[in-house]
């Protein structure tokens, strides 16, 4: 498993990333520059990082989208190789067309930051694996807008084809307006690409990769990456 | 030559700032208000005098960048 992480102007992120992929492959990742347009040879997985890429100006992750960088990383994906976007790299996903659906302003308004709990909704991708079906797990989320929006065609499609990756829930794993922090549709907290090779999500699972701070409930995603090899 | 570019939100797109906004204005006692969208607008400087040319270019402009044509609509006025 070769990662590299993609730094644009306001990333904050990334250095836990590095850390949550460092522990589980046992290879610090390539850290990549948002303007330059290669990804280094033999990149198995491009991880987009939490933060605020051009202060989220004219709209989250509009900007960052356009980056030279992210030319590399669409054909990167063409071809099979994957990429995670965590939070800010989750709108920078879906701005710049790699994933569909927009993410609007909380509907409280108010920016999220705290502990809360998800539904592993599969665990048969190269993502997921750690994870047993329909899992609960704690994670961190910090968002402002986080709030998952797509046409009902997107939706029906996403839902169909089961491209829902996590759903926000109770503890107990029950999906309710309750348990729903932002608003999104159906609860949507991440969401697969066609061919499960791209994840989207707003939570920080690379914030939980030790008990020191709160937990370890997201370290199967990155023990799941680290046995993945395109030869393979 | 200048243009101004309007970005709204398409109907039907949920608008919680607005609605935060027209809140505000009925607390603010400011009558008659039925509904508040938001949108942004943008004034922007173009170094050709050639209209069709600028219009392609504004076009371009609000395709890529300037608007999520997932959930905004765009209006070009040159002024």
């Amino acid at each position: 498993m070769k990662p590299a992480i993609v730094l644009f102007p306001g990333s904050n992120r990334e250095g836990d990333a590095a850390r949550a992929l460092e522990l589980t492959t046992g290879r610090a990742p390539a850290i990549v520059w948002h303007a330059d347009h290669e990804l280094p040879p033999g990149t198995d997985l491009v991880v987009l990082p939490g933060g605020f890429s051009y202060g989220d100006y004219l709209r989250c992750g509009a900007i960052a989208a356009r980056a030279p960088m992210m030319d590399a990383v669409r054909k990167h994906a063409a071809s099979g190789g994957l990429v995670l976007g965590i939070c800010n790299g989750f709108q920078i996903l879906v701005e710049s067309g790699l994933l569909p659906g927009v993410l609007m302003r909380n509907a409280g308004l108010r920016f999220i930051c705290r502990m809360q709990h998800l539904r592993v909704e599969r665990n048969d991708t190269v993502f997921t694996r750690g994870y047993r079906q329909h899992q609960t797990i704690k994670v961190a989320i910090a968002h402002g807008e986080g709030n998952y929006e797509a046409d009902d065609e997107t939706i029906t499609r996403l839902e169909g084809d089961g491209r829902v990756a996590f759903r926000y829930s109770d503890p107990d794993g029950n999906v309710t307006d309750l348990s729903n922090p932002n608003g999104s549709t159906h609860s949507i907290a991440g969401i697969y690409s066609e061919k499960f090779n791209v994840l989207g999500l707003m939570p920080h699972p690379e914030n939980l990769i030790d008990p020191l701070i709160g937990g370890v409930d997201g370290l199967p995603m990155f023990q799941s990456l680290a046995g993945f090899s395109r030869a393979a | 030559m200048k243009a101004r570019v309007t970005v709204t939100l398409k109907t039907g797109v949920l608008d919680p700032q607005g609605k935060a906004i027209e809140g505000a204005l009925r607390s603010l006692d400011v009558e008659g208000v039925a509904s508040v969208r938001q949108g942004k607008v943008f004034d922007i400087e173009l170094d050709t005098t050639d209209r069709e040319k600028a219009g392609k270019s504004l076009a371009a402009a609000c395709e890529k960048l300037l608007a999520n044509t997932v959930i905004e609509n765009y209006r070009v006025e040159i002024l």
